[in-house]
């Protein structure tokens, strides 16, 4: 195992070239070796081991509080900002482990994108929404390019054409689902590795959920992506691989069509037919 | 209609009337001491008294010299107080979260309680006494010791109400955390960081203990922060308990400009603030 001795440097890549089909997911991107989680004294997550291939779309299900969000959070190290929570364990990133100590946390979330469940925009405008990864991270070095770069992140969310003429105006003035793109939008921006997103069209309306559906399978084209969803339906129409949790174990991974059809396990067919949960 | 209908509707009826008469009784006293001071103060005010200094009975005079003086010393504690306070308040709510903090919160409360003549005592034992002489420094200290733990706790508040989705946002996008304080949590709370300034502006505006023994008062037109400085507190304290049926009346009047600068604060502090997004 490579221990990191120094923080990886900060490079935003660029967009990489669409590759085939059948190149995608070959390549590992994130590999989880018996992770353990505890908040406090409980434990939340127990023994977990998963890999992630490149450029797939793995969901996460599972019945409330069976720590597949707190699984998620661990990815990009989001429940470091929560006291007394710890982790034993390795989370390998491109064959580096997050956890080591030297690991540079702020060029983690750079990497490794996140959506949240609840749309959380700044209360700034739709444009400097967008812009402020971008500027935090002095990505890019003239205004222009700080424009193109948040106009084609608002396109690759399939917002720009609802919001290219009130860029200024307040971005607590769109609709719940237009808020969720932008979130979308704002993660993108920055050019994340892995995307990750927890319940992203949870609060949403059946045609704004679509919408946020329709983006994700078009994103995995450029990005790996994990979505939480409590919605199985969702689940079998988006992703690629679907992991089952329960009581904070890894019960299954899977093809999602073999999950959704043929699950090895007992426990994930019990929980897909509606028989818990 | 049955009984208990009859009960419950009579019970809200009555509980509305408690509190709109409550409400007046309040605003009522409000009114009245306004419109008292007003209609006792309008008398006297003209354009010599706005500019003048004080003369000796039967002269006239005015007090343009306390009106600049009150402003001098405002801006002192506000230049001193409020940077101070507001940097406490982020401690509190965004750094120190431990025991420290604890304690931190618990002085901060203790100080808020402690009578205005107790500050006005100690700036002069650590001010005035090396200094030989009392000074627009001395007082504008004392003031602002005074604003420090109004400001620190308003501050506080007002950032622990911005939510934590918002912080755990910008994290997400690999900001530091000091770029998501000073970039997001701070300006999502500036409005009500502006009131909090705002009272403490309000309140220290008409204390006149620590002016006594601080900044003392003087009959002429400030030209050095290092001598005694005139305030419209000291001034119309100075007139009141004056013998002179005349010096009442410029005490009334002097009161009725106090009132009219705390309001006009009030005023350009909330259009400065007024929400963008």
């Amino acid at each position: 195992m490579p221990v990191q001795t120094e923080p990886p440097k900060i490079q935003i890549r660029d967009r990489r070239p669409l590759r085939g089909a059948d190149e995608a997911g070959t390549a590992k991107k994130v590999a989880v070796r018996d992770l353990n989680f505890f908040y406090g004294r409980v434990q939340a997550l127990h023994n977990i081991s998963i890999e992630i291939p490149e450029r797939i779309v793995m969901a996460f299900i599972g019945p409330s509080g069976c720590g597949k969000s707190t699984f998620l959070r661990t990815l990009n190290r989001m429940n470091d900002v929560i006291p007394g929570t710890r982790v034993a364990g390795q989370v390998l990133i491109d064959d580096h482990d997050i956890y080591a100590p030297g690991t540079d946390v702020v060029e983690l979330r750079r990497r490794v994108g996140m959506v949240f469940q609840k749309s959380n925009p700044f209360p700034k405008s739709i444009f400097d929404n967008v812009a402020y990864g971008l500027r935090i991270n002095r990505v890019t070095s003239s205004s222009s390019e700080l424009a193109g770069r948040v106009e084609q992140a608002l396109k690759d969310a399939a917002l720009w054409s609802e919001v290219k003429d009130r860029l200024k105006t307040s971005a607590l003035s769109l609709s719940g689902g237009q808020q969720q793109r932008l979130c979308i939008a704002r993660a993108l921006a920055i050019r994340p590795e892995v995307l990750l997103m927890d319940e992203p069209a949870s609060a949403l309306d059946p045609i704004a959920t679509s919408k946020i559906e329709e983006l994700i399978f078009d994103l995995k084209k450029q990005y790996t992506i994990v979505i939480v969803t409590h919605n199985m339906q969702q689940a079998a129409r988006v992703s690629d691989t679907t992991a089952f949790f329960l009581l904070g174990k890894l019960i299954e991974v899977n093809s999602t069509e073999k999950m959704f059809t043929a699950p090895n396990e007992k426990l994930t067919e019990d929980y897909i037919t509606g028989r818990f949960g | 209609m049955n009984n208990s209908d009859y009960i419950r509707r009579a019970n809200s009826a009555f509980m509305t009337a408690m509190t709109a008469l409550c409400t007046l009784l309040a605003v009522g006293a409000l009114l009245i001491i306004l419109s008292h001071i007003a209609w006792q103060g309008i008398g006297s005010l003209n354009f010599q008294f706005l500019t003048d200094s004080p003369r000796p009975v039967g002269e006239g005079g005015g007090i343009g010299n306390a009106i600049i003086g009150s402003l001098v010393l405002l801006l002192l504690a506000s230049g001193i107080g409020l940077p101070l306070g507001i940097c406490v308040g982020v401690y509190l709510s965004e750094i120190g979260r431990g025991r420290f903090g604890g304690a931190v919160r618990f002085i901060v409360d203790t100080l808020t309680g402690i009578p205005s003549i107790v500050t006005g005592v100690f700036v002069y034992a650590i001010l005035v006494l090396p200094m030989k002489h009392f000074s627009a420094l001395a007082g504008g200290v004392a003031l602002a010791l005074i604003m420090v733990p109004i400001v620190a706790r308003t501050t506080e508040e007002m950032l622990k109400l911005v939510p934590h989705s918002l912080r755990e946002g910008a994290l997400a996008l690999g900001a530091p955390q000091w770029r998501v304080t000073l970039g997001v949590v701070i300006p999502a709370a500036a409005p009500g960081i502006a009131t909090g300034a705002m009272l403490a502006i309000a309140r220290v505006s008409g204390e006149t203990a620590p002016l006594l023994f601080t900044a003392f008062g003087s009959r002429f037109f400030p030209s050095s922060l290092n001598e005694p400085i005139a305030s419209l507190t000291v001034q119309i304290y100075n007139y009141a308990i004056s013998p002179y049926d005349e010096w009442h009346a410029q005490a009334w009047a002097a009161t009725l400009v106090l009132m009219t600068l705390v309001l006009s604060i009030n005023i350009v502090v909330r259009i400065l603030t007024r929400k963008k997004f």
